[in-house]
């Protein structure tokens, strides 16, 4: 199969569903002259990519009343901390309209960004906002950790009926892999088993997924197996693949760059805790960032951001790779 | 940051001694953008502006910077040792590593802060000058912003504010042509800002943004009726941003071909100072003297970013301090 980037595969479906759908339209900060997924776009399609000025509220805003009343609206918030400008647009209009007319109202919206750690940007352009989100009824949220997904998951993305946080690793964008030529759709709500394994289930969100892979490379030589659960969409979210995971394994950790307070890797071990107690047979652990902002030092951020050792001892913590104890 | 006391300087040399030093640290910047972490945005091209505000600005008074903040903090008085040290991450940088280009902040120093968010640091100094007024101080703020930030709903809510409250604020504007690649013709659409502020109650000017002195006076009238609680002005000050938007990404084919090269040029404010300093001839060896200052601030950069190049150990306890106060 041919290899493309993680960007190019976001393109990829940007353009052909752009061919079949004309209400779609792209809007964002210098869309016409982008680069990464939207780059030349506007060459293709002419009138459908439209340059905002720096009023994030406006914008994003103006999408969901557009979402509203016909348009597909596919908006570049550039880094997902931007979106904090326009919280309210996101999270009382967007979020809400379709509720609060008692499903009078869709909102077919595509919100990109990019998030996460590793460009040396600081506390205000590297954060993993997407727990914010997930918090909110009626936002879904993406978080693609290669480009067969990535490519799959705009297709969904632009057929929904629902705004859409499409997260986008900034560390992924360059990463090739082997994406299919022709369209197609990876569901929202479904986890992806990214590696088999028997001994510790190990769930990881956007980029970490490369990080868990890496920590269960190790594993692998000391005889843990770990079984790698990439969830590809956080809201809605896949528990039925993680129970079927901790059921076989028995082990649990959850690998996410967001801060560990009311974040992704808490929500999926309390879930666990209460629906699938009975299968655990150590402690879930969780890695993640620390609570503190995203430190600008490269040394502290690469000490911030979870690494593969991190992982390895978590797993280890589980008791994963153990004897299970003797029954009394 | 001082307001000049009688018989000091003459402002005009002490601008140009500014503006040579934000020169001389954001050519080295340059010249290591592919070696410092993250993003660098360089002031070159826009140094009258710093320069000539912060010049009526004295101690006490704050002032709120954009992205593109070097030649504020230099111009609000930051040590440019601290801040090289800051450009590397290093625990000695004036944010202690915490920060870099986009957050450089020393309030020691009235720097509120460079910022990662366009407009994000306008209503920042509407607070400084917040405090001032509820203390009875004579104390003034300064909001800087690009033009593409003066879009953003935080400066015009700020404006609103600043005028209800009659904050002792100052914004500046500094329209640069661009935000990003997107021209300040296409997102002012034919108006200008100082026109806009006009809207809101509050006394715009439009000032050249490539004359120190012409800054100089603008600033100081705005100073002037902010510290007499005459309220807030707008100054937007017409510049030029002679790189692009940010170093080693921006190809900057949005603009005229040769339009850096040209208003480099033409339009040099350094240059300028220097025409206007040694025509008046005061002091009688004005060329000399501002020779010298350009001298002594590409040694002072150099000593500094050789310094700040070196590794250094990294402090990883510091990861987690700093978040709050207590907890
Ligand atoms: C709220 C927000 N939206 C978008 C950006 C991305 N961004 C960074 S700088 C910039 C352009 C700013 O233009 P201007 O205010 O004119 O400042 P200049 O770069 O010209 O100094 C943009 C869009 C941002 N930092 N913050
Ligand atoms: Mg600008």
């Amino acid at each position: 199969m041919r290899t493309i980037t993680y960007a190019q595969a976001i393109r990829e479906a940007l353009v052909e569903r752009m061919g079949q759908d004309e209400s779609i339209v792209l809007m964002g900060e210098d869309a016409t002259s982008a680069w990464g997924p939207t780059q030349g776009i506007e060459q293709e399609f002419p009138g459908r990519v439209l340059d905002m000025p720096i009023t994030e509220s406006a914008f994003v805003g103006a999408a969901v009343g557009a979402a509203a009343t016909g348009l597909r609206p596919v908006v570049d918030l550039l880094f997902v901390d931007f979106a904090t400008v326009c919280f309210d647009q996101i999270v009382n209009q967007a979020a809400k309209l379709r509720y609060m007319t008692g499903g009078g109202v869709r909102v077919p919206l595509v919100l990109r960004a990019m998030w996460g750690t590793g460009m040396r940007r600081g506390a205000q352009h590297s954060q993993a906002l997407h727990p914010l989100f997930v918090h909110v009824p009626g936002l879904k949220v993406v978080t693609p950790s290669n480009p067969a997904d990535a490519k799959g998951l705009m297709a969904t993305a632009l057929q929904e009926d629902d705004p859409v946080l499409f997260l986008e690793h900034k560390m992924l964008y360059f990463t090739p892999g082997e994406v299919p030529e022709e369209p197609y759709a990876v569901p929202f709500g479904e986890a992806s088993v990214v590696r088999e394994g028997s001994s510790c289930t190990v769930v990881a969100v956007g980029r970490m997924v490369q990080v868990a892979l890496e920590a269960a490379d190790r594993l692998a030589e000391s005889g843990v197996r770990c079984e790698v659960l990439d969830p590809r969409t956080l809201s809605p979210f896949d528990n039925a693949a993680v129970y079927r995971s901790v059921e076989k394994t028995g082990h649990l950790v959850v690998v996410d760059e967001a801060h560990p307070r009311c974040g992704l890797a808490a929500d999926v071990a309390a879930q666990v805790a209460q629906d699938c107690h009975g299968a655990l047979r150590g402690p879930v652990r969780m890695v993640t960032a620390p609570h503190a902002p995203v430190p600008f030092s490269p040394a502290l951020e690469d000490a911030f951001t979870p690494d593969a050792a991190e992982v390895v001892e978590a797993v280890r913590a589980t008791g994963a790779g153990e004897p299970a104890p003797a029954l009394a | 940051m001082d307001r000049l006391p009688a018989g000091a300087e003459e402002p005009g040399l002490r601008m140009y001694r500014v503006m040579a030093m934000i020169r001389a640290f954001e050519e080295r910047v340059g010249e290591l953008a592919e070696e410092i972490p993250g993003a660098v945005h360089l002031y070159i091209g826009q140094e009258a502006v710093a320069a000539g505000v912060c010049s009526v600005l004295r101690d006490g008074d704050h002032l709120a910077s954009t992205h593109r903040g070097h030649g504020h903090a230099i111009a609000a008085g930051c040590e440019v040792e601290a801040m090289a040290a800051e450009l590397y991450g290093r625990s000695d940088g004036v944010c202690s590593g915490k920060g870099g280009s986009m957050h450089i902040a020393d309030l020691g120093h009235g720097m509120l802060g460079a910022n990662g968010l366009a407009g994000g640091g306008v209503p920042l100094a509407c607070g400084a000058a917040l405090t001032a007024r509820q203390r009875g101080t004579d104390d003034v703020a300064v909001a800087f912003t690009g033009d593409g930030g003066a879009n953003q709903g935080a400066v015009l809510e700020s404006l609103v504010l600043a005028r209800m409250l009659d904050l002792p604020v100052v914004f500046v504007v500094e329209n640069n042509g661009y935000a990003q690649a997107t021209s300040a013709a296409r997102h002012f659409s034919g108006t200008d800002m100082s026109a806009r502020a006009a809207g809101f109650g509050i006394p715009g000017a439009v000032v050249d943004g490539a004359d120190a002195l012409a800054v100089r006076d603008a600033a100081s009238e705005a100073v002037d009726r902010a510290r007499s609680g005459r309220g807030p002005t707008l100054v937007e000050c017409r510049a030029q941003r002679f790189h692009g938007h940010m170093e080693g990404w921006d190809n900057q084919a949005y603009r005229p071909s040769g339009e850096a090269e040209r208003l480099r040029a033409e339009a040099d404010p350094l240059a300028l100072l220097r025409r206007r300093l040694t025509e008046a001839g005061q002091p009688a060896d004005a060329g000399a003297e501002l020779d010298r200052a350009e001298k002594e601030s590409a040694a002072r950069v150099q000593a500094a970013f050789d310094r700040a190049a070196q590794p250094a150990e990294p402090l990883l306890t510091a990861l987690t301090t700093d978040v709050y106060a207590a907890h």
